[in-house]
């Protein structure tokens, strides 16, 4: 009899994939995660030693990022369901798609996720918070996980309908283009923020002048540099933590050398409120 | 503020939850938003809990775990310093500025956790040898439980002593010097975490839209919906202009007209 991959078994697999990353550690990685995922789809397929093989052979090396992982199951639960029905698909083959697809995919993941939709979600959901609203976090995490899930979801259904078909796709433009057109409008958004959402003030004063009619005009450096374009040491500032992140500095170490000139700074009266 | 036994088993429950986030990364209830929200909730004072979990959210947001390098703790930095803030009546610049080296600390521990999860992977691989499926469940677990309480127990001790007078000194100690100078810090501190951002897309060539969301952001009053729709706009157009996926398709008739423009403009300019 043919065996075949149930909607149930899909289901939970799904489920199952929402934990991928619970096991993380530092020798294998996501190993255990993919393993932890895919089991529906072993129990369904396999019985006895091919079971146990099928097991050892997701419990190797994995790591790519968490949410594309989606379209590797699908094209491994095709491929293992073909093996179940006496097809000739060795353990190799099996690992090498898995391995081969999870770094351009990692490529993929980590702009669009962690470079694009999570920050402008945050910052969305933060530009609300900020002013104490409720709906500010209930709006993160309601777009953010619906973003999340969908692709979940249909990755999943994607990789398995596709099969190994998704290669191609991976090696095509297609997701290029994603990645491309996710990364333009996150750097868009972030040079908005870098001017936005930052505040820097060298309340300095340079001169003061009483004009004719009894106003005095105070000028500080921050008017100067105002005059010049708004936000421009903040600009600075992102540039130089760049270049010190090139150069391999714990960004946590960036973070306290900024607490550290924020302190000189009041004590100096260099910076201001 | 001595917290009740029910608000310290509630706060118990949300920190784990927060540590399961910070390591599956999925549901992102380690991130400040959800953590110090949940956290201010519980401690009767939710409208502060999202005040801080706004300003730390911001300060994060370029944290993100990449391959095998583990970025700074927002679990542990979001729960405690949401319970300092609250329960040890201390401003949120000073909040922030503990949530700090917490993070770090957070960061720390999350390698050792991840450490000492190998164990559990070795485990998994005797579990597969004998085909059992609830022993690899188990393994997977477990792994998930003990990052649960790599936030949930530091949280909890903080919740319980926040109350006794040493801890209550201690916080208070803290010099206006060093309170105002955080406080400023805070003011610019976020620039670190879109450095991170920038950094990690690795694409010096599309820094321009950078530059033009700084420059249209110094000159407009819009809100971060328009600027979406505006990078939004501006990437569908690149990606559409872009000789680079239109090769195949335009590629003659294009060359010809172009070709075509460039003779007119010659001739006029022999003119």
């Amino acid at each position: 009899m043919e065996k075949k991959l149930t909607k149930s078994d899909f289901f939970w697999t799904f489920i199952r994939s929402n934990f991928a990353q619970g096991s993380w550690n530092m020798e294998r990685m996501q190993a255990l995660g993919f393993c932890f995922g895919v089991i529906p789809i072993i129990k369904r397929l396999y019985t006895g030693d091919e079971r146990k093989q099928a097991l050892k052979r997701h419990l190797e090396f994995y790591n790519t990022h968490p949410f594309v992982t989606a379209p590797i199951i699908g094209v491994v639960a095709a491929m293992e369901e073909q093996r179940a029905n006496g097809k000739d698909i060795s353990d190799g083959v099996i690992n090498g798609l898995k391995v081969g697809m999870m770094g351009p995919l990692a490529g993929v993941g980590d702009p669009i996720f962690w470079g694009t939709a999570r920050p402008i979600t945050a910052s969305l959901g933060a530009s609300f918070a900020l002013g104490g609203s409720l709906f500010g976090p209930i709006l993160f995490f309601v777009l953010f996980n619906l973003i999340r899930l969908l692709v979940r979801w249909y990755g999943i259904k994607y990789g398995y309908e596709k099969g190994t078909d998704v290669i191609s796709d991976v090696a095509g433009n297609k997701l290029q283009k994603i990645t491309e057109g996710a990364s333009i409008l996150g750097l868009f958004v972030m040079g908005a923020l870098v001017n936005k959402w930052t505040s820097m003030n060298v309340p300095v004063v340079v001169s003061t002048i009483t004009k004719q009619d009894g106003t005095v005009a105070v000028t500080t450096v921050q008017t100067i540099l105002d005059q010049l374009m708004p936000g421009l040491l903040p600009l600075l500032l992102t540039f130089l933590c760049i270049k010190l992140m090139k150069n391999k500095v714990n960004p946590i170490w960036i973070i306290f050398g900024l607490f550290a000139v924020g302190i000189l700074g009041y004590w100096t009266g260099i910076l201001g409120m | 503020m001595v917290l009740s036994g029910a608000q310290l088993i509630a706060i118990f429950i949300v920190s784990a939850i927060a540590g399961m986030g910070s390591v599956l990364d999925e549901f992102q209830t380690h991130r400040p938003l959800i953590a110090c929200t949940l956290t201010g909730l519980i401690l009767g004072d939710m409208t502060t809990g999202i005040i801080i979990g706004g300003t730390l959210e911001m300060i994060a947001l370029g944290w993100m775990n990449i391959g095998a390098a583990m970025a700074p703790d927002s679990a542990l930095a979001s729960t405690i310093s949401t319970i300092l803030v609250i329960a040890g009546h201390q401003s949120i610049g000073a909040g922030i500025a503990i949530a700090m080296p917490l993070a770090a600390a957070g960061q720390v521990l999350t390698i050792l956790c991840r450490t000492l999860t190998v164990f559990f992977q070795h485990r998994a691989d005797a579990f597969a040898r004998e085909g059992n499926l609830r022993g690899i469940d188990l393994c997977h677990l477990g792994a998930l439980v003990i990052q649960a309480l790599r936030v949930a127990v530091p949280t909890l001790l903080v919740a319980m002593y926040i109350g006794t007078g040493a801890v209550q000194t201690l916080l208070d100690a803290i010099p206006p010097v060093i309170t105002g100078g955080l406080q400023i810090a805070g003011g610019f501190i976020v620039v670190v975490g879109y450095a991170m951002v920038i950094n990690m897309m690795q694409a010096n060539y599309l820094m321009p839209f950078f530059f033009l969301g700084f420059v249209i952001a110094a000159f407009t009053k819009f809100n971060l919906v328009a600027f979406g729709v505006i990078g939004l706009v501006l990437a569908i157009v690149y990606i559409q202009l872009n000789p680079k996926y239109n090769k195949t398709a335009v590629a003659a008739p294009a060359a010809s007209s172009a070709g075509g423009k460039d003779d007119d403009l010659d001739d006029d300019l022999d003119d």
